[in-house]
């Protein structure tokens, strides 16, 4: 590069009277590649466009859900307008009465009251009932609000509704969150910790990073035996076993949790054998499902292949020579192998490690089947409150907090390990 | 998970003469011995008459499907099966299409639908098909320490040893514990509004946690008794009385302290086939349907003139189904129905809690 | 070279993998302390086996292996005491070269300032001192090679042995590293087995050479014996370049014979591998050694021959010739200021002497 520099300045190429200097060759160079360079974008272009519509703006737009709600705001303009200025603590005036029985009547007559009724029970319990109801009667509602409001239900003058309203009517909000954390968001803005018979998020993150900790680390050291069998075995029976390593990889994993579901229950085949041969009596059976322990032995087998694949990939790349040359160096069998062979099979405990700790973070299915209430996951919680408690929002907020959990957990491994040495096959 | 029950749909279409061009419509409901019962007495009945045919679709309850749906405005279901109170906020928000009481048929009788109907069985956006209830059941061959009888003796694990089955919800679960613990059914859901009633329920429930397997959808509660899992466990009655109808299974509904509740049908707003959901709705809503439907699971027809006309179990004419319905006089003495309302207004709270309670 | 009591020997060594087909057949071969020995031969002649047996990876289906007169076929590789250089070196690619040479000697619980001292000796002996903390992927290929080799060397075995340790480099290197790992030899004392299926690469290197060919040492002897004096049809043809002619027997008298081609026309030759009267023998003579226009009665063989080819290499001329039916007989012409200007189709006589010419098995 220098002598290149130093050439031109000393002597500036010219051809056709054109003089040819650094950003004239770099723009010449441009020009050359784009055409290629054009090519190859073109190629991506599809896959791209599958990605970022299919993938990075549906979970975008999830993930922002986690901050934005408008549910009320859109719904109740006028109340959320008067809201604004009030300092949550003060009596609520009749303005802010008559806004809300404006927006009331626009919201019984389109038939909206229900999600501004759901959204204000999230910040007060117990008084969607009182939208609902209002909302019926409306239309006999007259002036003065404040009166005739109060006068039909006795707790619009419940300091706390319009506590929650105010709360409600953030459109960007940190509440979920916060919620999602065990924290909350107060109408003045301000985060307290969530009272205690209602921490649940931060047990369950924890629960969740545990199990997927243990399921890792039953991977490695079950996996790990069977991925060096594999690498050292003759091609033709190493074929077969991989054969069963995959076979589960291709059974329905309904089938499969639904069989663990057979061999661990009370009744099963496991505790039958164990009764049988007098390991424990027919009263006294293990409870090896419905808990963390089910949990835990059906992701094992479960995410098996994900730690087997990698390091089987891995270990079929080390040569024999590294181990002979080990051995003829002086070392015994166990020192070659922990001193050389293992070493470098980092990478693919590394790869298949993470791989598998990822996956289980987030996994639903299979802790819903067989985890009862000590095996349920953080995921678990995120289905429960997108299909029942219909609260997207905090299940987004949840997600996220999740996402981020994953992106640390990278991070480390990148600063440990380095990203570099993941090797997949 | 789909069953098309195309049953001689296509030929008897021609038979029938039907007019109009034969639609397909989606309908949802919990699976099952329950969907086999709507199967029997709406599907087949109605392809029959119609020439249309009905694409049955199982779920497990709640609103979330109906709702991502409706606003990604794609709605694939035409009607879903769903639970009151889920009728009752889908409504409240918009998701649903109304419906009015004046446009459904009279009653086999000639009464007017909107008196036909039980009291609160028709709402804004639904209309009741049956009522049913949460009881709890026992395996009469493995239950040791006498025979079960009451709400408190599920409770009773020093009398009753061997682990229970509970729905994995807060709901129907508070309620039966209180009413255990010695609240009178009709007191049930004031104490609950209080965080003490709810401390009180909770504290009963930790009485039985450490026995209790957990379950989510309705047919699991049978196989977790004809497992051995559990030796008790609350159900839905139609489940239980299914299995020992059916497949002769020893075991036993007790009564006391049951939770009754109601399936409604709604439309998800804007249904595809709107109109052949409409004739659907009606049509299994008669005073006909619903009695043929008590035919084949023990839960109770919504329309008071349905009554007189429920008979046997389908294939045994001597089992009687009057008395297994969850409306019979005799299993109404300590009852509680479902309060749609306090559960619209506490469910997520409650849902919170419960789940931290779970945890602990 | 010393000759005392040999360090290995292989007595009756067989082996085979499947049971089926025997790789190494009756493997007699002893091994002098000190010396160089190379193993020769084409690919799957047996020759790396044998190396496999000796450093313990594979046992031996039969026979015994001595190493210094003990039997080591029970003895595992780690207790051999036997260093070895691998085809692709095996440097361990987690470690840093210092560790890769502290190795055997950590294993051997030497103590750290003696293993620093011992490795930074075999770095400066493969001039490589300053490349201690690097790894392995960082270094060029022959420098690869010198640690491969100071590994094997630095826990001072008696016995190194090298599987084809410089089939990866290109020509220029590999020839450096051949005087290299020669003057390695020479300055330690130690023991050698090479393998290796170069022929100049053993021609170079060794003190003996072993030609393996189909399971069985064809020939062991010095290089100059080996190429001057082959034994065989097979390392004639294998050992440097080689001008085959074929014949039957008519007339052996001691260590004369005289051999008649299928055209009728007699050559004289030595008798070194040859039966009775009527065998059919392959005759071998070197290229450089045949003369172009000899002196009518100075050799005994002088024939016609045209030449077919010329090619021009520098120090001498390569000149392919058809003669006694052959087209295929190569003739090296030294070029010095008197050598013999030909032209491609002319018709010379070419010659040679009965000493030049070895009457080997058919």
């Amino acid at each position: 590069m220098t002598a290149i520099a130093n050439n031109s300045a000393a002597a500036p190429l010219t051809i056709d009277g054109v003089i040819i200097d650094d950003a004239e060759l770099k723009k010449r160079l441009d020009k050359a590649m784009f055409r290629s360079r054009f090519r190859a974008f073109l190629l991506v272009l599809p896959l791209l466009l599958f990605i970022v519509f299919s993938f990075i703006l549906p979970i975008a737009y999830f993930l922002m859900q986690g901050i934005y709600d408008s549910s009320f705001s859109s719904k109740m303009p006028e109340v959320t307008k008067s809201l604004k200025d009030w300092d949550a603590v003060s009596e609520p005036t009749e303005e802010m009465y008559a806004a809300l029985a404006a927006d009331l009547r626009v919201v019984s007559a389109n038939k909206t009251i229900g999600r501004v009724a759901t959204r204000v029970n999230r910040e007060f319990p117990g008084s969607r009932s009182l939208f609902t109801s209002t909302g019926r009667s409306i239309s006999k509602l007259e002036a003065p609000y404040k009166e005739s409001l109060v006068k039909k239900k006795k707790k619009w003058a419940d300091i706390r509704v319009w506590q929650g309203m105010k709360t409600a009517s953030r459109t960007w909000t940190p509440g979920y969150y916060a919620a999602a954390v065990d924290l909350k968001l107060n109408a003045d803005g301000s985060i307290d910790q969530q009272v205690e018979k209602r921490r649940i998020h931060i047990k369950l993150f924890l629960r969740t990073l545990k199990i997927s900790f243990l399921v890792t680390l039953f991977c490695v050291v079950l996996g790990y035996p069977i991925a060096f069998l594999l690498a050292t075995l003759p091609v033709r029976t190493s074929n077969l076993l991989l054969i069963l390593v995959l076979l589960p990889f291709w059974t329905s994993i309904l089938v499969r949790t639904t069989a663990w579901i057979a061999m661990l229950q009370s009744q099963g085949v496991v505790n039958d054998l164990l009764v049988y041969f007098g390991v424990t009596d027919d009263g006294s059976r293990y409870s090896l499902i419905y808990n963390q322990l089910g949990t835990l032995i059906a992701m094992t087998h479960i995410l098996l292949p994900f730690m087997v694949l990698p390091l089987y990939s891995v270990m079929k790349g080390i040569p024999p020579s590294y181990m002979r040359a080990a051995k003829s160096l002086g070392a015994t069998n166990w020192t070659a192998f922990w001193r050389v062979y293992a070493p470098q099979t980092i990478p693919g405990i590394g790869a298949g490690g993470i791989l598998v700790f990822i996956v289980a973070i987030g996994y639903y299915i299979t802790p819903a089947l067989v985890g009862g209430q000590e095996g349920s996951m953080i995921s678990n919680f995120i289905d429960s409150h997108m299909r029942q408690t219909l609260n997207w929002n905090l299940a987004a907020a949840l997600g996220g907090v999740l996402l981020f959990v994953v992106l640390i957990f990278y991070w480390l491994y990148d600063r440990i390990v380095g990203i570099d040495n993941m090797k997949l096959g | 998970m789909i069953k098309v029950t195309t049953l001689l749909a296509a030929g008897i279409a021609v038979a029938a003469g039907a007019a109009n061009a034969a639609d397909s419509i989606t309908v949802v409901s919990w699976g099952g011995a329950y969907t086999k019962s709507q199967v029997e007495a709406y599907h087949k009945p109605w392809m029959a008459a119609t020439g249309n045919t009905v694409v049955s679709e199982d779920y497990n309850g709640g609103l979330a499907e109906v709702k991502a749906q409706v606003e990604a405005g794609n709605v694939k279901w035409d009607l879903v099966d769903v639970e009151l109170s889920d009728a009752v906020r889908g409504c409240d928000e918009g998701l649903l299409e109304t419906i009015s009481i004046e446009d459904f048929p009279a009653g086999a009788d000639g009464t007017a639908a909107k008196d036909d109907f039980l009291p609160g069985t028709f709402h804004e956006c639904a209309v009741a098909n049956i009522v049913w209830s949460t009881i709890y059941a026992y395996d009469s061959t493995k239950v040791t320490g006498g025979t079960p009888s009451t709400i408190a003796d599920f409770f009773d694990t020093a009398k009753y040893p061997g682990k229970r089955g509970l729905r994995k919800n807060p709901k129907a679960n508070l309620e039966m514990a209180l009413m255990a613990d010695g609240v009178a059914a009709d007191e049930v859901y004031e104490v609950l509004e209080t965080e003490e009633g709810i401390e009180r329920a909770l504290a009963k429930l930790d009485s039985i946690k450490a026995d209790v397997v957990w379950w989510e959808a309705g047919a699991q509660p049978p196989q977790l008794l004809a497992d051995g899992e559990v030796v008790m466990t609350t159900a839905y009655n139609g489940r239980i009385f299914n299995a020992v109808a059916s497949e002769d299974k020893p075991f036993e509904i007790v009564w006391d302290g049951q939770i009754w509740d109601l399936d409604l049908w709604v439309m998800p707003k804007g249904a595809p086939n709107k109109e052949a959901a409409m004739d659907f709705m009606k049509y299994s809503t008669g005073t006909e349907a619903l009695a043929a439907q008590a035919s084949w699971i023990s839960y109770g027809p919504a329309r008071k003139s349905s009554g007189s006309l429920v008979g046997s179990f389908h294939n045994k004419p001597e089992l009687k189904m009057a008395s297994h319905m969850p409306t019979a006089p005799a299993n109404l003495t300590n009852a509680l129905q479902n309060n749609f309302e306090f559960w619209a207004d506490n469910q997520d709270q409650l849902n919170e809690q419960f789940n931290a309670w779970l945890a602990k | 070279m010393p000759a005392n009591k040999p360090l290995v020997q292989f007595k009756n060594v067989q082996k085979s993998y499947d049971g089926k087909i025997l790789v190494v057949k009756d493997l007699n071969l002893d091994v002098e302390t000190g010396e160089f020995l190379t193993m020769l031969g084409p690919s799957g002649s047996g020759k790396t086996t044998c190396l496999m047996m000796l450093a313990g990876f594979e046992p031996a289906t039969y026979g015994e292996i001595y190493l210094n007169e003990r039997p080591i076929n029970n003895v595992p590789p780690h207790k051999r005491g036997i260093g070895m250089v691998f085809q692709n070196y095996a440097l361990f690619p987690h470690m840093t070269v210092a560790e890769n040479l502290a190795f055997p000697l950590e294993v051997r619980k030497m103590s750290k300032s003696e293993r620093e001292s011992r490795v930074n000796k075999a770095l400066d002996m493969v001039q490589l001192g300053e490349f201690g903390n690097r790894r392995p992927a960082q270094l060029s290929g022959g420098q690869q090679q010198r640690v491969a080799v100071a590994r094997a060397l630095v826990f001072d075995p008696d016995l190194v042995l090298m599987d084809e340790p410089l089939g990866a480099l290109d020509k220029n290197l590999r020839e450096q590293m051949q005087y290299e790992i020669k003057h390695i030899h020479e300055n330690l004392g130690v023991t050698v087995v090479y393998v290796t299926h170069d022929q100049s690469e053993a021609l170079t290197m060794s003190n003996r050479i072993a030609v393996f060919n189909d399971g069985v040492v064809q020939q062991l002897a010095s290089p100059s014996d080996l190429y001057e004096r082959p034994e065989n049809a097979f390392v004639a043809q294998f050992i440097g370049e080689n001008n085959k002619l074929r014949g039957k027997v008519v007339d052996i008298d001691g260590e004369y014979c005289v051999v008649q081609t299928a055209e009728g026309v007699p050559i004289y030759a030595m008798a070194i591998n040859v039966g009775n009267r009527g065998d059919e023998s392959t005759l071998s003579l070197r290229p450089e050694r045949v003369v172009i226009n000899p002196e009518p009665g100075s050799v005994p063989n002088i024939f016609d021959a045209e030449v077919l080819e010329l090619i021009y290499l520098g120090d001498h001329i390569r000149s392919r010739v058809a003669i006694l039916g052959r087209d295929d007989f190569i003739v090296k012409v030294p070029n010095s200021a008197d050598h013999a200007a030909m032209q491609k189709g002319d018709v010379v006589s070419v010659g040679w002497l009965q000493q030049d010419c070895r009457a080997l098995d058919a």
